[in-house]
């Protein structure tokens, strides 16, 4: 109460009014400050001391400090503070190492009153009592902090910080005895005023120098310090242990730190170096600065709220010799500018995304992000605060977990060591593969080996008969019917690398909008608390405490789980894989299945599609020469191949053989068969690689077979590897391998009898064994040539 | 050449190792290697000895190398094997190198250097490191060896600028070194960074003159030049110059690099000077395979000061002297009681200037002309310019406020935000040096040297023309004599004018490991200063 009634007499005598404005200093502004009332602000600098009267829509210079012919370096201030209680007193700490008292009271024109020189080195910070008249502390570079009694000559008790350099000094507002210290390593010591033999707490804030701190003038516990590590941190201090509660990085090192008045969370920093601008954060949105103001073009030195309980008006001075009033809503505010949806992956595939919640909400009786892979979608909403100036504080984040199952490629290895290639009829071929397939549930993939034998096999072998097509096709489709639902479904879940199967796909939907719901529901319980769980950006995907009330509802959902029929629907909206169209057209001159699979679309039983077929049946013309599918099946392997299958297209390729082959042209082929064969080697299927190698048509891969094999000759005299030529040893100078018939030099192919060791140019030796049955070289054995 | 330098790399990489055997392993293999080019050489060398064929020179390489490894590597296994094999190839008939000169500093005294790193288990370890990751440990190291902190934080600093990640390539960080270097004549750092260019792949014509060296490399020159004589002089627009040429210019972050690397190659070269460090036996110059002839052996023990004569002069110097350093010590005490006589603000500022402007009044001792190599000036143009008193000719240089512009403050953020990490192995490495004290003074115990160290700090910075506003430099008056005075002087402004005479003419009772603690602190204050010229002149660019 007693507060209030101060807030509206000090608001009220002067009234503060005004706009951004700036006014021209003669030399860059170390520090400044300004007096009770709001209506003077002094500003200190190397070599400039002077006191500005802050009027309705200028500053108007009301006094200089800064007297003598030549000013001394007591006048050089480092940091300057007006005392909040006594309107005519003001201290310096000058860069030589004094602490000086200005009485404005005093009649003569310079008005320096006390001059203290018992820091050895520059005096960093000096701050007076925020209620005692007479009491002021100074912290120096030569470690020392000083409180003076402005009635005496001297400090009344000096505080050693062990020698570390003092970069600030700030009494509590609250606590009377209380005072805060940050060092250069790092530190910030907590005093009592009374004891000064010992600091009262220590702790490490920062890497590197604490450059400032400052009280909140509110709460009692809270202490804010800027570092040299670009970090700004709000600690806690009313518990044993000092905790952070919020951090806020920034690009610059921290030069001032100043809360906000009447604002809890709100706080002003500016910085030592590079970065010219005054930023305001708010802390619990530590990514991006609450209102930023650019005027300065040089780094601000000084920043001071303009009166203690009203949170618009911001005064700064810097080094470009400007001092700025800046009406906070003249402040630039980038959340407006920022982008509000993020995208990004995680090392194992994993997505997230974050966008405002209006964008998200409202459609989010869709999906929100239509075709990720929403295994476990995690949404966070948060209510809007009212009581916040920030335009849109709320935002959903949901993350796309990829399934680790589903990354892993066990299907592949599988069907690359069952599939069979060559070796047996073609017929037989196609259905073991489409076995393999359906067996990996891989139903899409098993079909269309089914078809293949069904398009390729020779019309002439299948027994001809009208009724033969039918029944064939009686087991067909209803297999297909079934595996076509599958299909839809599974078909999503490949065109994303295969990684989830087709069942698990469907209560994702559903989990991922009951979620939604879910999840609303409990942040709207658990909000209420703080603004403190706001944003859980990051964390979020791989902490199991934000995790486990989802997969709770993960489980519960499963179990009650019934196949939803809109599952379906929506499923078509999102499938803008070519694969539908093109199996229907496939179909289409396959006639029977078409209407079956069309039928399937509309109608889940299998018996009706039997139907539809029969009634087809009279379309299907079974003397269609395979080289009418040649075009689709074509497509069809490039659909595959795209979509990441090239398993399935080589497959396809070596079993077909000559039927496709002159289809699709060798580059495109050879393409197929690296990726293949450098996938096999990956999974170090290396037999399987070899089989594809060599049942491939192409020169190019045929090859590869031989490259990098070294044959390894040892000279058959001296045993010793013939390294340069294959046909002479260096060391005996003897010729290896000479020709038993013509006593040449072989320098082609060698043949020889593993028997006796004997042999010779092939031609030579075939020719010798057609006519006699002994070695040539006479050495009796009897040689044998196959 | 390049294909040579790769494998004798390989040669001696093994030797580093901490575990004794692979580095038995890698001495065998050393040994089968020279065995084998012994044998090819033998009857080559006993036909013409006099003849040079390349052969021959490959194998003085390396056995210049092993002679080296006996005398400085850290590990007694390696340094007992090198021994032998060298034993074994003079028995062989072919003649083995023997270095030139003794121990690592011309000024100080062999057995005292080495003496170190068998009683302190840190400094050896620290040696060890050093010769893993450099496959050699240099003298200045061994120099630095008297002081472990400092010298671990040193080379990691060093061995980050030069190998690990960074905005230059490799080959540029060297030829840096080698202009830095240059610019002070200093062949020893030169001929170091010669071979390590040459290593890294380093095109050989760059070495014959900054000319052949990019367009890119040859502005830096003027940068150079100023930086390692007047830094003051340094201007926004040099650096705008560096920034903006077109298809030769520096990203911001490369000229970081580059400014600190020329810093440190140039306190580096006062170091080196100041504590007269010889060249490194393997490298030219280091040894020799002449016989040892009696004339050359007496001239040359002599010089090095390794003669007993020298010794002898030296107790007679101090004999005169007693008294020295309690009479220092007197002063500082006397400073430190009565510090209530306040001068006036004037008399202080008077004080600073007076300082500044007798600073530049101290003579080089030997002024002569000393006109350098021409082997070295070819990395550098404008030979001429050198360290020019600030008030000569009237040139008035306005003071530099270290208050307005520190390198804890600003220094540091803008180095390590464009050139992380470096900004903090910095900023240890000066406290290291400014901080490090035994407490120890000659033969006194229990000294707070603070004052001594300050004072020190502040008049080479006062020298750069930076003032603290907090210091009192009467001070420096009273704790500096005339002769130490020269001998920083002489240091930090034109080292290769050291001499040993100046050397030994200051605080001559102290201990060896203190004045090269003193020159510690005059490198890094050094380089700290040109860093803060530099560092303000791209800051004022970037505003």
């Amino acid at each position: 109460m007693e507060k209030m009634s101060r807030v509206t007499t000090a608001l009220g005598s002067s009234a503060i009014s005004g706009r951004t404005m700036f006014c021209h200093l003669d030399a860059p502004a170390n520090a400044i400050s300004v007096c009770r009332d709001a209506s003077q602000v002094v500003v200190a600098g190397r070599n400039i001391f002077k006191i500005y009267a802050l009027e309705e829509d200028q500053f108007v210079e009301k006094l200089n400090l800064r007297v003598g012919r030549k000013p001394s370096l007591n006048f050089s201030c480092a940091d300057v503070m007006w005392h909040q209680m006594e309107e005519n007193l003001l201290a310096t700490a000058a860069t030589n190492g004094a602490v000086v008292t200005w009485n404005l009271g005093k009649p003569s024109r310079n008005k320096q009153d006390q001059l203290f020189t018992e820091h050895k080195r520059t005096v960093n910070k000096v701050c007076f009592h925020p209620t005692e008249v007479y009491m002021l502390l100074s912290g120096s570079q030569d470690g020392f902090m000083k409180c003076f009694d402005l009635r005496k000559k001297e400090s009344v008790s000096t505080f050693s910080g062990q020698s570390e350099s003092v970069r600030d000094v700030q009494f509590s507002m609250k606590d009377y005895f209380t005072f805060a210290a940050s060092f250069e390593n790092g530190n910030v010591q907590l005093w009592d005023i009374r004891r000064p033999d010992r600091y009262e707490r220590m702790f490490t804030a920062h890497t590197g120098p604490v450059f400032c701190c400052d009280w909140h003038p509110d709460d009692r516990g809270w202490l804010a310090t800027g570092g040299r590590d670009k970090m700004v941190k709000v600690w806690d201090m009313t518990t044993n242990r000092t905790k952070e509660i919020f951090c806020v990085q920034t690009i610059a090192s921290v030069a001032r730190v100043k809360w906000r008045p009447e604002k809890k969370f709100h706080l002003a920093t500016c910085s030592m170096m590079v970065d010219h601008n005054i930023y305001v954060w708010d802390v619990r949105r530590p990514f991006i600065p609450f209102a930023t103001f650019e005027e300065h073009k040089d780094v601000t030195t000084g920043i001071v709220w303009r009166h203690q309980h009203d949170p618009h008006f911001l005064l700064s001075g810097s080094k470009d010799s400007t001092l700025y009033q800046h009406m906070f809503k003249d402040a630039t505010r980038p959340v407006d500018k920022a982008n509000p949806e993020g995208l990004c992956f995680g090392l194992f595939g994993d997505l997230a995304f974050a966008a405002k919640e209006s964008l998200i909400s409202s459609d989010s009786n869709r999906k929100p992000y239509p075709g990720g892979d929403r295994r476990y979608p995690i949404f966070f909403f948060k209510k809007p605060d009212q009581t916040e100036q920030f335009a849109h504080v709320s935002s959903a984040l949901s993350v796309f977990e990829t399934d680790l199952d589903s990354n892993c490629m066990d299907w592949f290895v599988k069907t690359a060591q069952l599939y069979l290639l060559c070796g047996k009829p073609f017929a037989e071929l196609c259905d073991h593969n489409a076995k393999v397939a359906r067996e990996l549930k891989r139903p899409q993939v098993s079909t269309t080996w089914t078809m293949l034998r069904i398009m390729f096999s020779d019309p002439a072998n299948l027994t001809p008969g009208p009724n033969h097509p039918l029944s064939k096709l009686g087991t067909l489709p209803l297999m297909n019917s079934f595996n076509m639902k599958e299909m839809n479904s599974g078909m999503g879940a490949e065109s994303r690398l295969e990684r989830s199967k087709g069942e698990s796909r469907q209560d994702n939907l559903e989990l991922g909008n009951s979620l939604i719901s879910n999840n609303n529901e409990d942040n709207e319980e658990t909000e209420g608390s703080e603004g403190q769980a706001e944003y859980m950006f990051g964390d979020a995907e791989l902490d199991d405490d934000d995790l486990y009330s989802m997969e709770h509802d993960n489980q519960t959902e499963e179990q009650e789980y019934t196949l939803p029929q809109e599952a379906f629907q929506l499923r078509h909206e999102i499938m803008d894989n070519p694969s539908a169209p093109e199996h229907l057209q496939q179909d289409k001159a396959d006639s029977p299945h078409v209407s079956g699979n069309e039928a399937e679309v509309t109608c889940l039983t299998p018996i009706e599609s039997f139907s539809l077929i029969s009634i087809s049946q009279p379309l299907f013309t079974p003397q269609l020469p395979a080289s009418f599918f040649c075009p689709i099946v074509r497509k069809m392997l490039s659909y595959y191949a795209e979509k990441g299958d090239v398993q399935m297209a080589v497959s396809v390729l070596i079993v077909l053989g000559e039927r496709i082959r002159k289809e699709i042209d060798d580059l495109t082929q050879e393409h197929w068969y690296t990726s293949y064969i450098d996938l096999l080697q990956r999974f170090e299927l290396w037999n399987v690689s070899n089989e594809v190698i060599k049942l491939s048509t192409c020169s190019a891969i045929t090859c590869l077979n031989q490259t990098s094999t070294t044959l390894h000759i040892n000279c058959s005299n001296c045993k010793r590897p013939m390294s340069n030529r294959g046909w002479i040893c260096d060391r005996c100078h003897q010729c290896a391998s000479v020709c038993a018939v013509c006593h040449h030099v072989v320098k082609g192919l060698f043949v020889w009898c593993q028997g006796c060791n004997h042999g010779g140019h092939l031609e030579h030796i075939r020719n010798w064994l057609k006519s006699s049955a002994h070695c040539p070289a006479g050495c009796g054995h009897l040689c044998e040539y196959t | 050449m390049e294909v040579q330098d790769r494998e004798s790399l390989g040669r001696w990489e093994g030797l580093g190792s901490r575990d004794a055997i692979s580095r038995t392993e890698a001495m065998e293999n050393i040994r089968q290697d020279v065995m084998r080019r012994v044998e090819t050489i033998r009857p080559i060398t006993t036909l013409a000895p006099a003849s040079k064929s390349p052969l021959k020179s490959d194998l003085n390489d390396i056995l210049a190398h092993l002679l080296m490894l006996t005398k400085r590597c850290p590990f007694d296994d390696v340094k007992e094997q090198c021994v032998r094999i060298l034993q074994g190839v003079q028995d062989l008939g072919v003649r083995i190198p023997r270095p030139l000169g003794n121990g690592p500093s011309r000024f100080i005294p062999e057995k005292e250097i080495l003496e170190v790193s068998k009683v302190d288990a840190r400094t050896q370890s620290i040696f060890e490191d050093a010769f893993a990751a450099l496959g050699r440990l240099d003298n200045i190291s061994l120099v630095m060896g008297f002081h472990p902190q400092y010298l671990g934080s040193f080379l990691r600093t060093q061995h980050y600028l030069l190998q690990m990640d960074g905005p230059l390539s490799l080959h540029y960080r060297h030829y840096i070194g080698i202009m830095a270097a240059a610019r002070h004549q200093c062949s020893y750092l030169v001929n170091l960074h010669v071979n390590d260019f040459l290593q890294v792949g380093g095109d050989p014509k760059w070495l014959d003159g900054l000319d052949e060296a990019p367009q890119k490399l040859q502005q830096l020159g003027e940068l150079n030049k100023i930086l390692a004589h007047r830094p003051w002089l340094l201007t926004k627009e040099h650096i705008e110059c560096l920034l903006k040429a077109e298809e030769h210019s520096w990203s911001l972050a490369e000229l970081i690099h580059a400014v600190v690397l020329l810093t440190h190659y140039h306190s580096l070269a006062s170091f080196t000077f100041g504590c007269g460090i010889t060249t490194e036996i393997h490298c030219n110059g280091g040894h020799t395979f002449r016989p040892p002839s009696l004339s050359q052996y007496c001239v040359c023990d002599i010089a090095n000061g390794n003669g007993h004569s020298i010794h002898h002069n030296d107790s007679l110097g101090n004999h005169e002297l007693c008294g020295e350093v309690e009479v220092l010590m007197e002063r500082m005490k006397q400073l430190q009681e009565c510090d209530d006589e306040e001068a006036s603000q004037e008399e202080m500022a008077t004080r600073f200037e007076r300082e500044k402007t007798e600073s530049m009044l101290v003579v080089t001792a030997e002024d002569e002309e000393c006109v350098p190599s021409r082997d070295i000036s070819r990395h550098f143009e404008d030979p001429s310019y050198g360290y020019k008193d600030f008030s000569r000719r009237g040139e008035h240089v306005p003071t530099f406020r270290v208050q307005d512009y520190s390198w804890e403050d600003h220094g540091f953020s803008l180095v390590n935000r464009l050139y992380p990490d470096v900004g903090q192995m910095l900023d240890e490495k000066f406290q290291m040096a400014y901080n490090l004290t035994y407490n120890t003074m000659a033969t006194h115990k229990d000294v707070d040297t603070s004052m001594l160290r300050r004072a020190i700090w502040n008049y080479i910075h006062c020298m750069f023309g930076i003032r603290y506003d907090d210091y009192d430099y009467g001070e420096i008056n009273q704790l500096l004599d005339r002769s130490f005075k020269i001998y920083i002087k002489t240091m930090v402004c034109s080292p290769e004018k050291t001499t040993k005479r100046m050397y030994e003419s200051f605080w001559r009772q102290f201990q060896h490991s203190e004045k090269v603690h003193v020159n510690l602190l005059l490198m890094e204050a050094r380089m700290q200063a040109e860093l803060l010229y530099a560092l303000r002149a791209i800051t004022r660019y970037m505003t």
